[in-house]
């Protein structure tokens, strides 16, 4: 699979990649040269990481100048929230409101509504960026109304997660991080969301009802096929059922039915209380 | 003989022989010797709060000193020798900090047994014992943060290794620093450090003096198991003065912690996290601190480096020297590194009494202008205008008779900002020769007296303005006028949560303080106690008035001094055992022209300029054309060709401070020598040597011929001149002995002292770096 290295902000030039590649191998190159023919083969030795750039760059939709309040219901829960810590302490809300303002804000944290919260709890605002740029599933830049995190970690990688999202980004024709033009959708990476047994999954963050219908759906044993049928469904208004897409499964039960621990289970031998 | 100008802190304070508890030490060397060290050095030492007081020395500034040494404080360091009974007095106050036995525990490092102060950490026990710790993200005077994890030690009975820096030491605590575990696990540290880490050496300025680099000759192994790529990092932008290669960046967190603890700026942040983690602004922000060339020092790697010294050269290259900064009042300790004639680049030096490590921007990058602008022959205006190359017999002779065709009353000679003692001394005592006595010293006024010590001298020491609890800042912007002292108060604030008001213009200091006004109103209210601040400043346990030397400039100043002696008076802020009363020059040759009694005699005539016709200015700028009467005859003697040059009759070329030995006192009242780093530029002379030239061709010879001789002569007028290195505090007087001022308030602001913190002196204006940080940093 192409990486979308272009795409991404951390992404090593290839040119020093492969004076990196000569280097490495040059260390190994006494024993064997097939270990050169390896490291040929792993690929443009990139490093890609989850988060996007840690930079912030104005433009037109995203800069200190675009206003961002919280609106009088939101104003209610930022009160809330602050009411769970301390007076002296209230910048442990930072990520409540975070979430709060991106959920707000259709998905995604403009600077200024980072600095919004940096005011509201009495910090410098770099202490928000900090937190903002820490957690990946603070978005710094606009994602779609349905915004699909495919899991990219081991277990979903090695049942298959990078077809599926190699599915998606053809299907919607778009780059990782990037919006459909009809704003719509957009593709991101996620770490593991603990849905391991029912690899590979994705999730989907549904910013289409505002903070209020606000949901966040696993959906699991994904194929490429199904995934897009799913953002189809999406697409329709619909909303297909999330959980686990394998019809023979329940939960995360094994699939076609219990296997093993079919009868009543038994219960733990008891200590004689008596006895003492 | 060791290097006379440092002062290492004790590794832990010693109890007072006069507070009647038991004689304590902590020492490593044997009872014997520590009980002769108690003995000889009884001055207590005010524990700095928290564990952020200095355990340690190493690294980069220190060279020549290591820590083995520096423990051998029982015998080797002393105090100074003599001090003031006042200062060890003061230096009580923080006697609460003071560890006394029973907060003492005992742990062993490496079989040996060591007794520290409890909350000391790990790393510190390792350090009072003389265990070297290797380390990159603690630092002693910044917050722990415990992420580079190249301290790890073993401790008996754990099961893993420890990060030294963030573990408290517990009594009894069996800590090994030697075993192959800790070896291997530091060995494992460095190798995933160097994996992102770029293999540039050769092309880094920090090459040669890399944190990274020297411990990686210990611990780092010859290859690396990690064959995919290196990240790479984008450059940050901090200005003109700050280079970033943040690739070779290893988050050590220092820059980042320095830049909110020390310098109050909020700029810099971590972000992102894992292997992407970087430091940076996020937003497009440059670092804007007079502190911020700071970071170059506490950077363990190459990532933050000196812009305007990239490239130029490296540090086995450069030769040291041990000198004073004079671009301010504080006289910062700074270690010059040349290479032949050339000053290559300013660091700080230890001195925790004046600048701890740090210096100002100014003092660290204005050297480049020495390298412009400057005057290497003696010049005479010749008669179709032009300054004309001319021998210094001839030069002085101009002078000389010029100076004899004027009656005394109308000559006049001032002192700029960078002299030294000795050539004011030489001046004050050729023009007095003369007959005139219309001398001052740039800042302090036309008209200042001089009789009072006390009134012009930070009091309560640069140091112990940490002790204080309420502080009144009146008519001084002391982030701007003296960035260091402006640290120590920011220190009050953060660690007494000291109230700071401010009479004057309104100006960011990085910490919080309550600006009260900008008039002589609100002064006078807080003096008839109906302010606030005047209940808060009285409640306060160490009351402090800092003013700043802007009233001077003033034409109500002894009105605006009578209020702020009231207010001391009412507050309290004079007693026996503290004085808070702090007045903050703004230049270096300030205090010391006041202590050598530069100031116009009792016959001078003061303020109209126009009667002037002969007028010596010993590197004076200050002065615009339109003060100096056209018909006068100007004489400038100094190191750059500046403002008043262009306007000067006869040129005579001094030296700069980079290229002499010059007594400077700073704003406590500490005396202090710099010391020649490199070469004079051309013709030019010591300053004092050639008015003592000069003294003979107009027959007024001085009576000395040697630096020693003017020394001799400034011992016998003012003699803590003549005790470098030592402070000299002023006993102030009461308020009933002073006379009574009739001068009334006048409603007019406070006004800025300084406009451009970048550009206050000959050598800062003739600065390119300087001009590219007014450029970047201005507050236009």
């Amino acid at each position: 699979m192409l990486r979308q290295v272009a795409s991404r902000g951390l992404a090593v030039l290839r040119g020093a990649a492969a004076s990196q590649r000569t280097c490495a191998a040059r260390v190994f190159s006494s024993s064997s040269s097939d270990l050169h023919e390896q490291i040929r083969r792993l690929g443009p030795l990139s490093r890609e990481y989850s988060t996007a750039l840690n930079l912030h760059r104005n433009t037109t939709d995203n800069n200190p100048e675009v206003p961002f309040e919280f609106t009088q219901a939101n104003l209610e829960r930022v009160k809330e929230v602050l009411s769970h810590y301390p007076k002296n302490y209230k910048q442990s809300g930072i990520i409540p409101l975070l979430d709060l303002a991106q959920q707000q804000n259709g998905g995604w944290l403009s600077i200024s509504s980072m600095n919004k919260i940096a005011e509201i709890v009495g910090v410098a605002p770099i202490r928000v960026y900090e937190v903002a740029t820490f957690y990946s599933m603070f978005n710094r830049q606009k994602v779609g109304t349905y915004h699909l995190l495919v899991c990219g970690t081991t277990p979903c990688m090695l049942r298959g997660s990078r077809d599926i999202e190699a599915a998606l980004l053809k299907h919607l024709g778009v780059d990782r991080n990037e919006v459909t033009a009809d704003g719509k959708f957009s593709v991101g990476e996620m770490e593991c969301m603990g849905c391991c047994v029912n690899a590979p999954m994705i999730v989907v963050a549904d910013y289409s009802n505002g903070v209020e219908g606000f949901t966040y759906n696993y959906f699991e044993d994904l194929t490429p096929e199904r995934v897009v049928e799913i953002v189809e469904a999406y697409r329709k208004g619909e909303k297909p059922k999330h959980g686990t897409q394998n019809p023979e499964r329940l939960n995360c039960g094994p699939a076609g039915g219990l296997t093993t621990l079919l009868g009543e289970p038994k219960p733990p031998p008891c200590r004689d209380l008596s006895a003492c | 003989m060791a290097p006379r100008c440092r002062r290492y802190p004790l590794p832990l304070p010693r109890s007072s022989t006069g507070s009647g508890s038991r004689r304590f030490s902590f020492s490593p060397v044997d009872s014997s010797s520590a009980a002769e060290s108690g003995v000889a050095g009884s001055t207590s030492r005010a524990l700095h709060s928290g564990v952020a007081w200095y355990a340690g020395i190493r690294g980069k500034f220190y060279e020549g000193k290591q820590s083995s040494d520096f423990y051998k404080w029982g015998s080797g360091l002393s105090l100074g020798g003599v001090r003031h009974a006042r200062v060890a007095s003061m230096a009580a106050v923080g006697a609460k900090f003071e560890a006394k036995p029973e907060d003492c525990i005992e742990v062993s490092v490496d079989g040996k047994d060591v007794t520290i102060a409890k909350g000391m950490t790990v790393l510190q026990a390792c350090e009072v014992a003389g265990v070297d710790i290797p380390r990159f993200c603690y630092h002693p005077r910044l917050s722990i943060a415990g992420n580079c994890r190249m301290c790890l030690v073993e401790v008996e009975k754990t099961p893993k290794p420890v990060a030294s820096c963030a573990m408290p030491a517990l009594p009894g605590m069996k800590i090994k620093t030697t075993t192959p575990l800790v070896k291997k696990a530091r060995e494992g540290v460095m190798e995933f450090l160097l994996i992102n880490h770029p293999l540039d050496c050769p092309i880094c300025d920090q090459g040669g003096e890399c944190d990274l680099q020297d411990q990686s000759m210990v611990y780092g192994s010859d290859r690396g198991r990690f064959i995919e790529a290196k990240r790479s990092v984008v450059d940050k932008n901090l200005g003109p003065l700050v280079k970033t290669v943040m690739t070779r960046c290893i988050q050590c967190t220092r820059c980042v912690r320095f830049a909110s603890e020390i310098a109050g700026v909020q700029d810099l942040g971590v972000l992102g996290r894992g292997g992407a983690e970087e430091i940076g602004t996020y937003v497009e922000r440059l670092m804007v601190s007079e502190l911020s060339g700071n970071v170059i020092d506490i950077c363990p790697v190459g990532a933050l480096t000196a812009k305007p010294s990239a490239f130029t050269a490296r540090s086995w290259e450069l030769k040291s020297t041990e000198s004073i900064d004079v671009s301010d009042a504080i006289g910062a300790n700074i270690r010059i590194d040349s290479r032949g004639p050339e000053v290559m680049r300013i660091l700080p030096r230890l001195n925790e009494e004046v600048n701890e490590e740090w210096i100002s921007d100014k003092a660290r990058f204005a050297y480049d202008g020495l390298k412009r602008q400057r005057l290497n022959e003696p010049l005479i205006r010749s008669a179709d205008g032009q300054l004309e190359p001319v021998s210094w017999a001839r030069a002085l002779k101009t002078v000389a008779e010029a100076a004899l065709k004027v009656n005394p009353d109308q000559m006049a000679a001032i002192a700029g900002k960078l002299s030294d003692a000795e050539a004011m001394m030489a001046l004050k005592d050729l023009m007095n020769r003369l007959g005139c006595e219309r001398l001052w010293v740039e800042g302090n006024g036309e008209d200042t007296v001089a009789d009072l010590r006390s009134n012009y001298l930070v009091n309560s020491t640069i140091a112990g303005l940490e002790n204080t609890d309420a502080c009144l800042l009146v008519g001084t912007e002391l982030r701007i006028e003296a960035p260091l002292l402006n640290h120590r108060l920011r220190k009050a604030v953060r660690n007494l949560r000291a109230k700071v008001g401010v009479v004057g213009p309104e100006t960011e200091l990085h910490f919080k303080a309550e600006h009260l006004g900008n008039n002589a109103e609100v002064l006078a209210s807080i003096a008839e106690g109906k302010h606030p601040f005047a209940q808060t400043l009285s409640k306060a346990k160490f009351p402090s008035i800092v003013v700043g030397s802007g009233v001077l400039q003033r034409s109500d100043k002894e009105a605006v001094l009578a209020a702020v002696q009231t207010i001391s008076q009412n507050a309290n802020v004079i007693r026996d055992d503290w004085n808070g009363y702090n007045f903050v020059l703004l230049n270096a040759a300030q205090a010391a022209g006041l202590d050598l009694g530069f100031v116009p005699g009792s016959r001078a005539t003061v303020g109209d300029k126009s009667s002037i016709k002969f007028l010596y200015l010993l590197g004076a700028d200050d002065l615009t054309p339109e003060d100096i009467p056209v018909d006068a005859f100007v004489v400038y003697q100094g190191h750059h060709g500046d403002r008043s040059a262009y306007r000067a009759d006869v040129i005579l070329p001094g030296v700069a401070y980079s290229e002499k030995e010059g007594t400077f006192e700073n704003t406590e009242g500490r005396t202090q020598q710099t010391s020649p780093a490199v070469p004079t530029v051309g013709d030019a002379r010591d300053d004092w040597k050639i008015i003592r030239a000069l003294s003979e061709l107009a027959g007024v010879k001085l009576p000395y011929d040697t630096l020693n001789g003017v020394r001799a002569r400034m011992l016998a007028v003012a003699p803590n001149l003549f005790r470098v290195d030592e402070l000299e505090p002023a006993t102030p007087l009461p308020k009933e002995s002073l006379p009574e001022v009739k001068a009334k308030l006048e409603s007019s602001p406070f006004k800025r002292a300084i406009e451009n913190f970048y550009m206050t002196d000959p050598i800062s204006r003739a600065s390119k770096t300087m001009a590219q940080s007014t450029a970047a940093f201005s507050r236009s």
